[in-house]
């Protein structure tokens, strides 16, 4: 085991994975619980689409990648949410006409630039070797802007969470935070979709969530166990993946798909005994 | 001569340009029950809905007479994702206090309005798995817990069994006369309404009447509305 340790954190590319990535896993999972029970868990998948969608036209253009797609991710994740709220349209179709519309516009880029069939594959399934020193740089302000409204303003993201209505009601402005959430959720996508995948991204925030709201009852113990989960299937993953030489983000969705179902069996398991 | 608490004049409010209720006048004292009646889409909710902030009016003004957003508390109706939501009781009871962290202050104000709504032996256990009694019990004290002067209710009795019904009305006045909490009240249970509240609003998108309960019954509405007798 501690050869396996020390020949993974031997290439620096493992090494920035593996901060990038726990603290990508946080972040999921601490923002992932309340877009779930926002019933917002496929914004996630949404945002993942146009993240892909404007990397590839960024690659096309020639531009920045992150500089390009941080910020459409943004504006994408305000017209999700805004449509959720006054919803003309309903809130899950609008999210399947953005996010295939910004997949079909991903894919002409990509297609319509010569020669990057390789980069399309790394774009919707994720690399290991795709986490840059911006990345991690970049991955640590997020965590901590991540923590903060998680460990300061904890109360107000429950009350938030729980009823939208009260929380305005009793002078909290409800969208200041809708809006923290849509923007860290769009960040923390675009830089884990490198990694992960754009297919694949969406499930580091569902998953966590789903699978602590099995085993736990109350609020606190949903958002540590989500975090804790994450964090090590995440490591789970990328050492089977290493090892087995298996992509890495499917790696972890997959360990994650098994916690989800050995906690669903042992909820059920507990309900009954 | 009680203070006043509330005053609307020419109160109106608007969905897209279409006036959903208008013509809203009324002053309401402290210590008053107010009940809020009308059809379906007959524009309580939004009255409501004007009256905690949520929904600016189109025209006219509230005037709140010295008291401000945080005097209020309010209790809206349900929504889907609550029903399956992972909190235990007091999670939900101390979000009431609006505070930024729950010192012993807090703790202790919730434990309160947990023991008048007789739910003290519930706290810690999951908002999910209560019968939809329980959770509005919890819900109304979690709207104690901020409501220093006046308790804004949507429907509080949605869903409920005629029994259940009835113990959360007692409960309702029992905050107005036993602890002086003015209520306002939206219902569609016209009959409860008349029993408990003083006072009465009747809105058909635009105000049709305001006064006593006493003043109402002499109306040909309550008579419309009720189809028979009050009990």
């Amino acid at each position: 085991m501690n050869l396996i340790l020390e020949s993974v954190l031997y290439y620096p590319f493992m090494r920035r994975a593996l901060v990038a990535g726990v603290l990508l896993s946080l972040c999921c999972a601490l923002l992932g619980v309340n877009l779930v029970l926002k019933r917002y868990s496929m914004i996630g998948d949404g945002l993942s689409h146009v993240g892909f969608g404007a990397l590839a036209l960024a690659m096309a253009l020639g531009l920045a990648p992150l500089a390009v797609a941080i910020p459409v991710v943004i504006v994408a994740a305000f017209l999700l949410l805004r449509l959720n709220s006054t919803a003309k349209i309903k809130g899950d179709s609008a999210i399947a006409l953005i996010s295939t519309s910004a997949l079909a516009m991903g894919v002409m880029a990509v297609s319509m630039s010569s020669g990057m069939n390789m980069d399309i594959l790394n774009y919707m399934f994720g690399s290991i070797l795709a986490m840059t020193k911006a990345d991690v740089v970049l991955s640590i302000c997020l965590c901590v802007c991540v923590l903060v409204l998680f460990v300061v303003f904890y109360n107000r993201m429950f009350s938030v969470t729980f009823d939208e209505a009260f929380a305005q009601a009793s002078g909290v402005r409800v969208n200041v935070y809708n809006m923290l959430l849509a923007v860290l959720t769009a960040v923390t996508i675009v830089l884990g979709m490198r990694m992960m995948g754009a297919m694949l991204i969406s499930s580091l925030i569902i998953f966590p969530a789903l699978t602590a709201m099995r085993l736990c009852k109350n609020y606190r113990a949903v958002v540590v166990t989500s975090a804790v989960i994450s964090v090590v299937c995440f490591l789970i993953g990328l050492f089977i993946s290493y090892i087995a030489a298996t992509p890495t983000g499917a790696s972890i969705v997959l360990v994650n798909l098994a916690a989800f179902i050995a906690a669903s069996i042992a909820a059920r398991l507990l309900k009954r005994g | 001569m009680k203070a006043t608490l509330i005053q609307c004049s020419d109160l109106g409010f608007s969905y897209e340009n279409r006036m959903v209720c208008e013509q809203i006048n009324l002053n309401m004292n402290e210590g008053d029950y107010l009940c809020v009646v009308g059809q379906n889409g007959s524009g309580k909710s939004t009255f409501i809905k004007g009256l905690v902030g949520l929904k600016a009016p189109a025209k006219g003004k509230i005037d709140f007479c010295g008291m401000t957003r945080s005097d209020i508390g309010y209790l809206p109706q349900q929504t889907v994702a609550q029903k399956d939501f992972p909190a235990s009781v007091q999670e939900v009871v101390l979000s009431g206090t609006r505070a930024l962290f729950y010192g012993a202050k807090e703790k202790r104000l919730a434990k309160e309005k947990m023991e008048q709504m007789e739910i003290a032996d519930l706290a810690d256990r999951s908002f999910r798995d209560l019968s939809g009694g329980q959770q509005q019990r919890v819900l109304l004290a979690r709207a104690l817990c901020a409501a220093k002067k006046l308790l804004v209710l949507d429907e509080p009795a949605t869903g409920l069994d005629p029994i259940v019904t009835e113990q959360m009305y007692e409960l309702i006045a029992q905050q107005n006369q036993q602890y002086g909490m003015s209520v306002v009240m939206v219902s569609h249970d016209v009959s409860s309404a008349l029993w408990y509240a003083d006072h009465i609003l009747h809105l058909e998108n635009s105000m049709r009447f305001f006064g006593t309960t006493e003043q109402y019954l002499e109306t040909s509405y309550a008579a419309q509305l009720l189809g028979g007798g009050v009990r």
